[in-house]
């Protein structure tokens, strides 16, 4: 495996980069970025500082593609440093190259350098409108550290130093929900924003128990983490235990990959600033989950069960999120639910093995579900941007008053929340740019031909419709609905008339925000061209890694059905939502017809409420309960005062008054010297007689035993 | 005079150079006496690192010996017997670390009878020091018992408001158990003929129902000063009232001397009862992690929060000490510093703003994050050390604690079910709970009250200061070294553990 002549003839000797770049880039900000700051330049260069150094670890990863084309796919290890070693624990921090890590690495940094550049012009505006133009360095530091753990985590060798970069980019998905920790995303002080953050930590954390139990189980019966050393022993180990191991895994993928029961953090992230949103929880870090199980594939491949197990996991989000998705008035929520609906998606396909699919529908959904959220941000800013204007405006006019009135008058009067659609309305005219963005982004996740959604899509359900009709239902329904929701946010947001009148003085954005997406916009076009039916480009190019693949002949059939059904989707999504334009304070239409399922998706199935009544309730009173009358008034009062200390003083009384000399412990303890004495005047009252009865106790001890050796 | 220039002599007993500097020392000339405990706590760690300089990490056994006959009196063979080998080495470079930092802390938050202070101090460490040097039973006992008084007094004279009722259940508890322990090691130098831990374990052959109750004479002593469900109740109080420095040093290095305790002398001196006791040691132990994380959350004072978070942590080396194996044992023994690492700048962070604010009420914090920006990073960061984030010093320990127990519950393993391992895992989920929850009420969320509680006072929050962040960055680099690199930390225990692990697996069969 260690072709160490390999690793001499390209440029694999480099790739440690990957993970340095966006280390010195985090480094220089911490250090210096404070001092940019105080500068007209500064926010400039903290931007460029962090875009360089994710570019960096992009062209570096296009230079270990390059090399690993170059020597034919075979996979290359460059060995780095030791990290555990402990008897038969061998564990060292390894970069490991192969096609599909060189995949995923091109994917993190690139979408991830683009974002970066984004949120320069982003995160200025916003820091602006949050009042905190410190935090501008904040941001592009927790940003390059996300960088740097997703490259750990998809570069590593084994599932242990995979596992380190699984949780460090649980860290900075933390950190960056609750960037602005101190409100809520109204901007209003509150908690929360930071219990926010706080929950998608624990869902990742009860996640990575699964993760560990998994790795625990794995050690022991394989003698290992390492990736080879795993997969070549497959066949001599019983497949119960296997099993249980994926089974494990799956745990931990649906807490990083927000499926069906830990998916309940992933909505709530949006809490963080949309670049993030866009970066981490869409395009990049919920995918890691399916990375996981292709890079598994070995182990997963020989137990079918297991695979149904997460297939189905992976088809039931798929739909569950969807219904959701459809009932939600947040621009941002409709994508949060549709990031974990399309996660389902390739859960449902690496779970089915159709690792191929899986892998092209995540890169597909990196590109497009980026631009989408990042267009989103383009309208919430426009929105604030017209808000802003707005109630200046407001101020200018009622300049009759004293000029503290006018301070107060500047403050946004009522709350307005500029995610909301039912305050859109009519942006076609005043975002242009943003609104064709929006709609390839939309074709693209709608999967309209050509877009690049539409062709790893159709792979997904291409596979499902050959060996597994029932996921293949799940998911062309869940289809449908992806088709729907997005043209109801499509009318909502761009047609009819503006609802509100911050939607009517929108602006554009400038274009260091719109270039980015514009070069997204062109991904989500052609990303389909990675792998095209009968070319396999993507398909041939895994198989290096992944061995043979079985891939499935395009079928008419099924990207008929689903290309007719979105079409469909998109048209009823007109009827409700476009021929009759939303009017201000009109409720969904959709709420007569569906009544209560309606309901039910708007308030997302009640899950949060549930979890919060069986799980998190219960917590806080077990805990309580423990700490107050178990431990307190009943350990620490009761067992305590009563028990202990009753039966001890008891009985230092009675070995007191009888048997001790007092006068003679005294005249010792007290004859210590000067020092002794001195210190000892105060400490009367903490003495309190115990130190005497202690040394007592030990004279006694020693006396009983003597006591015993000598007569028996 | 060679007697004290022993290198072992030397590092058990320089503090009282120091001690004796400070009594002829004037009282009032604080910052004098301040300076002198930190010069003499800092030669006594130089003279720490002279010593690792000289241990040979690949040797399992005792090294740097100095021994002479003490008390022979009735036959009796007590011995001065110092010496050091990989079980202990770390322990007693955590001691003679912990203390200049502790003395650091107290610069500002001592302020009465700082000569006093100072010399319990330097008198606590030269008992700490000995605990993990001694290899003699009697010898151990006395440094043992000594460490006591001068904690009885920190807690007594510079504690909370309750320092009185505290300080007195700390002594009384540990010395409960001390007792018991006193009457097996009497038993065993007359019945053994030897208070020689080396020659005891060389000798073995202690019948197998004799050795259980030895074993529970030992691990009564022990297991309240670590300690273990359900034997905590002293530790709330003792850490709640003592003063920053103390809680860091009972924290960091008296709970250890309990943990120590089980694997210099419960382990290799009582195998076949060790073994027997293990499933039910690893119960108590599980019990503790889960436990002690549910109560640290719902707790509403800072310094309770992360005492009983100790009695969680604390589980953890407990399982993996009784999984028997090298991961474990190591996993063990590197979480014992971790611990001492973490948990000590806890209290540390928690006393600097308690310096402030004079109030631990997680309900009037929130926000800090942003007034005090250095503050929280540091904070955030030994948090997540706390709770075991990988790449940092918490992670490696735990991971392989429960790796090491997980294998000791599979088939054939002294633990007999993979149960402990899965709800000690459990237990690290508890752990982000209860601390990210401390962390979010001091540092996130809208502004707390303190704030504007403290500007009525005339003076408002500031960011750490030059010295309390030289007192955190010591603690910061090793919370660091230790997560990403790990590797010199295990070669120093590696050859002391695996011969630990061949003594309990002859047991075994």
């Amino acid at each position: 495996m260690h072709l160490s002549e390999t690793v001499n003839t390209g440029f694999f000797f480099l790739a440690p980069w990957i993970i340095f770049a966006p280390v010195v880039g985090l480094l220089v900000n911490i250090i210096f970025g404070g001092w940019f700051l105080k500068r007209s330049w500064g926010e400039a260069a903290v931007g460029t500082v962090a875009s360089l150094a994710s570019g960096i670890a992009f062209a570096v990863s296009a230079l270990l593609a390059w090399s690993l084309s170059a020597a034919h796919g075979e996979v290359v290890v460059v060995p780095f440093a030791e990290w555990i070693h402990i008897g038969s624990l061998q564990l060292d921090w390894t970069f490991r190259v192969d096609t599909l890590s060189v995949t995923m690495m091109l994917a993190v940094s690139g979408v991830g350098t683009l974002i970066h550049i984004y949120a320069i012009g982003y995160m200025h505006e916003d820091v602006r409108f949050k009042k905190d133009e410190k935090r501008y360095q904040r941001f592009f530091v927790f940003m390059n550290l996300f960088i740097t753990m997703m490259m750990l985590l998809v570069s590593s060798d084994s599932y242990l130093m995979l596992f380190v970069g699984w949780e460090g980019v649980g860290l900075c998905s933390f950190l960056l929900i609750g960037f602005w920790y101190d409100m809520d995303t109204l901007g209003r002080p509150s908690w929360a924003n930071s219990n926010a953050a706080n929950k998608a930590f624990i869902a990742n954390r009860i996640g990575d128990f699964g993760f560990l139990i998994a790795g625990f189980i794995m050690f022991w019966a394989f003698g290992s983490f390492q990736f080879d050393e795993v997969f070549t022993q497959v066949g001599a180990i019983a497949p119960g235990i296997i099993t249980a191991i994926t089974l494990f895994m799956l745990v931990g993928v649906t807490g990083k990959s927000a499926q069906i029961p830990l998916y309940v953090w992933l909505p709530d992230a949006m809490a963080g600033p949309t670049p993030v949103s866009a970066l981490i929880h869409a395009a990049t870090m919920v995918t890691a989950g399916v990375y996981l199980v292709t890079r598994s594939a070995p182990l997963y491949s020989t137990v079918p069960a297991a695979q149904y197990v997460v297939a189905l996991t992976g088809a039931l989000t798929a739909l569950f999120a969807a219904t959701i998705a459809v009932g939600q008035y947040d621009i941002k929520k409709v994508l949060a639910y549709s990031t974990i609906s399309q996660l389902g998606f390739m859960v449902a396909a690496v779970g089915m093995g159709a690792y191929v699919a899986g892998m092209f529908h995540l890169v597909t959904h990196a590109f497009f579900k980026a631009l989408l959220f990042l267009s989103a941000g383009s309208v919430i800013l426009g929105l604030e941007r017209g808000h802003h204007h707005l109630s200046h405006h407001e101020g200018h006019q009622g300049h009759e008053g004293s000029h503290h009135e006018e301070v107060r008058r500047t403050e946004p009067v009522e709350v307005f929340d500029p995610g909301d659609m039912r305050n859109m309305g009519g942006l076609r005219k005043t975002m242009p740019v943003t609104f064709w963005l929006y709609v390839f982004g939309t074709l693209a996740l709608a999967g309209i031909f050509p877009f690049a959604g539409f062709w790893s899509k159709d792979e997904i359900l291409l596979d499902a419709s050959l060996h597994y009709p029932d996921i293949y239902w799940i998911l062309t329904l869940a289809a449908f609905l992806t088709a729907f929701y997005m043209g109801r946010q499509i009318w909502m947001v761009f047609f009819g008339e503006p609802r509100h009148e911050a939607a009517a003085h929108a602006e554009e954005s400038k274009p260091i925000i719109t270039i980015p997406l514009m070069v997204l916009a062109a991904l989500a076009l052609l990303g389909g061209g990675l792998n095209l039916p009968g070319a396999h480009t993507l398909g041939h190019w895994l198989e290096h890694t992944l061995g043979e693949i079985e891939v499935p002949e395009f079928s008419l059939m099924v990207a008929g059905v689903s290309t007719a059904l979105a079409l469909a989707a998109i048209g009823i999504s007109w009827l409700v939502y476009g021929r009759n334009p939303l009017k201000a304070e009109q409720k969904d239409p959709l709420k007569k017809p569906l009544g209560f399922l309606f309901t039910g998706m708007e308030n997302k199935w009640w899950v949060d409420e549930g979890y919060k009544w069986l799980i998190l309730d219960n917590y806080v009173r077990l805990s309580k309960f423990l700490a107050e009358v178990i431990d307190w008034r009943f350990w620490h009062d009761w067992f305590h005062e009563k028990i202990i200390a009753g039966t001890y003083n008891w009985l230092s009384n009675i070995a007191l008054n009888k048997y001790a000399d007092q006068q003679g412990i005294d005249a010792f303890a007290n004859g210590l010297g000067e020092w002794t004495k001195e210190v000892s005047a105060s400490l009367r009252r903490v003495q309190n007689g115990f130190v005497r009865s202690y040394a007592l106790s030990v004279l006694l001890g020693v006396v009983l035993i003597l006591g015993y050796l000598l007569l028996k | 005079m060679k007697f004290f220039l022993e290198p072992l002599t030397l590092l058990t007993f320089f503090p009282l150079v120091g001690v004796l500097v400070l009594l002829f020392l004037p009282s009032d000339k604080k910052n004098l006496l301040r300076w002198t405990a930190l010069v003499t706590s800092l030669v006594t760690f130089g003279i720490s690192l002279w010593v690792l300089s000289m241990f040979n990490a690949s040797n399992p056994d005792l090294q740097l010996a100095t021994r002479y006959p003490w008390i022979t009196v009735a036959g009796w063979n007590i011995e001065y017997h110092m010496a050091v080998d990989g079980l202990s080495i770390l322990l007693v470079l955590l001691t003679t670390f912990l203390t200049p930092i502790s003395i650091l802390s107290t610069w500002a938050a001592v302020e009465e009878r700082v000569k006093d202070f100072m010399l319990f101090f330097l008198l606590l460490e030269v008992g700490m020091t000995g605990v993990f040097l001694a290899q003699d039973l009697f010898l151990f006992y006395i440094f043992w018992e000594f460490t006591l008084v001068p904690m009885y007094f920190l807690i007594g004279i510079w504690g909370g408001p309750r320092r009185i009722y505290a300080a007195l259940k700390f002594f009384l508890y540990t010395m409960a158990g001390s007792i018991l322990m006193l009457l097996a090691i009497l038993w065993l130098g007359i019945q053994q003929g030897s208070f020689s831990v080396p020659e005891l374990i060389e000798m073995g052959g202690i019948p197998a129902d004799i050795q259980l109750w030895l074993f529970l004479a030992f691990a009564a002593a022990f297991a309240i000063k670590v300690p273990m469900w359900p034997l905590h109740s002293w530790l709330p109080d003792a850490h709640v009232e003592a003063p920053t420095a103390g809680s860091v040093i009972l924290a960091g290095v008296l709970l250890k001397m309990g943990t120590y305790g089980f694997i210099r002398f419960n382990l290799p001196l009582f195998p076949e009862a060790a073994i027997q006791a293990a499933p039910w040691m690893a119960l108590l132990a599980v019990i503790g992690i889960i436990y002690g994380a549910a109560v640290s959350y719902a707790q509403q004072d800072a310094k309770k929060l992360v005492a009983y978070s100790s009695v969680s942590h604390l589980g953890f080396v407990m399982l993996g000490l009784f999984a028997m194996n090298p991961q474990g044992i190591q996993g063990g023994i590197l979480q014992m510093v971790n611990h001492g690492l973490s948990t000590g700048a806890l209290f540390l962070l928690v006393g600097m703003i308690y310096e402030q604010t004079h109030t631990r009420d997680l309900k009037v914090y929130g926000g800090l994050w942003k007034i005090t920006p250095v503050f929280g990073s540091l904070m955030l960061i030994v948090a997540l050390s706390s709770m075991g984030l990988p790449g940092l010093n918490g992670f490696v320990g735990e991971f392989t604690i429960l790796l090491g127990a997980w294998g000791a519950g599979m088939d054939g393993g002294v633990l007999g079910s993979v149960l402990f391992a899965g709800f000690a895992a459990a237990g690290v989920i508890m752990a982000a709970v209860y601390i990210l929850y401390m962390f979010q009420k001091m540092f996130l969320g809208p502004e707390g009250s303190i704030v504007e509680e403290v500007k009525k006072h005339g003076h408002a929050l500031r960011d750490l200061n030059a010295r309390e962040i030289i007192t955190m960055v010591p603690l910061l680099v090793f919370i660091f070294w230790i997560g990403l690199y790990p590797k010199p930390f295990f070669a120093l225990m590696a050859p002391a553990v695996d011969k630990l692990v061949v003594i309990l697996q002859a047991a075994m069969h």
